[in-house]
């Protein structure tokens, strides 16, 4: 399994997610956004976390301008898996692969904690590892990860069972992390090849730094 | 020719950052006349463009394609010569 990893200016989750996929058992490569063909064989491409191009303008707007980002929705459009954690998910709601957008927190803080999800919806390949109302516990640190939908377009997300994850409690409950919609965490795309959460499943892969949630999430594109 | 353009939230989107700016109005003795607070941001352009039609179209397409997100923002433009 080859798992590309996008680089962008300002993107610092890139090694976390390498090492993640690596531990996994895929073979990881990085590439910088300025490239415009991504790797032959390329089995899943990850749009990783940090502060592309400085979050200037908006949150991952300027990333979607990048060369590499045709390469990344020609391949989502010819059913090639795309994952987008934090930034990452930022990047693709604004390319218009997810939809939705990413606003600032409600409580204008940057939130940085270990936060409780529950799975919604495991019919695609990324959370089939996981059970529906599971509950995992899995790390968020970002500004703007208050995601907003409009209230027709979130119940089409509903009925094509496009909401992946929701911010929750240790039992379950929905629980208000930083105002999105419905509390929701990540989505997918109608078609289940696209998908975007703010959490880091990357950063929840080792029991020695806390938990490895994580590991199930991500074990879902090897099968 | 130069382009102002200003870029907020909808109406029906929660501006956090206006509200928590209102609140703090309210704080320091404005809550009187205060009603209403929204935060947005102002780009303003240098344009290699004589002709006003022109310069708002080029403008708008600007906004739709990069400079606004219209998911979530609305954005307004005055054209100066």
């Amino acid at each position: 399994m080859l798992v590309t990893v996008l680089q962008f200016p300002g993107t610092n989750c890139e090694y976390d997610t390498k090492y993640a996929f690596e531990k996994l058992g895929a073979q990881v490569q990085i590439i910088w956004h300025e490239e415009t063909q991504l790797p032959q064989g390329t089995d899943l491409v990850v749009a990783p976390g940090g502060f592309s191009y400085g979050d200037y303008l908006r949150s991952g707007a300027l990333a979607k301008f990048a060369p590499i980002m045709n390469a990344v929705k020609e391949y989502a459009a010819n059913g090639g898996k795309v994952l987008g954690i934090c930034n990452g998910f930022q990047i693709l709601v604004e390319t218009g692969l997810l939809p939705g957008a990413l606003k600032r927190n409600d409580n204008l803080h940057f939130i940085s904690k270990h936060h409780h999800l529950k799975v919604v919806n495991n019919e695609n390949t990324f959370l089939q590892e996981l059970e529906v109302g599971e509950v995992i516990n899995i790390p968020v640190a970002h500004h703007d990860g208050n995601y907003f939908i409009d209230q027709d377009s979130l119940q089409e997300l509903k009925d094509n069972g496009q909401i992946l994850l929701q911010y929750c409690d240790k039992n379950g409950s929905n629980k208000v992390l930083n105002g999105s919609v419905s509390q929701i965490a990540g989505v997918c795309n109608k078609e289940k090849n696209v998908f975007g959460l703010m959490p880091h499943p990357e950063r929840a892969m080792e029991v020695l730094l806390g938990c490895d949630d994580g590991v199930k999430m991500l074990q879902g594109f090897f099968k | 020719m130069k382009a102002i353009i200003n870029i907020g939230l909808k109406k029906g989107v929660l501006d956090s950052a206006g509200k928590a700016t209102h609140h703090t109005l309210d704080r320091v003795g404005f809550a009187d006349i205060v009603k209403d607070v929204r935060v947005g941001k102002q780009i303003i352009m240098e344009l290699n463009c004589s002709d006003v039609e022109t310069a708002k179209k080029e403008a708008a397409s600007m906004c739709e394609q990069l400079l606004a997100n219209t998911v979530i923002e609305d954005y307004d433009i005055t054209i100066e010569a």
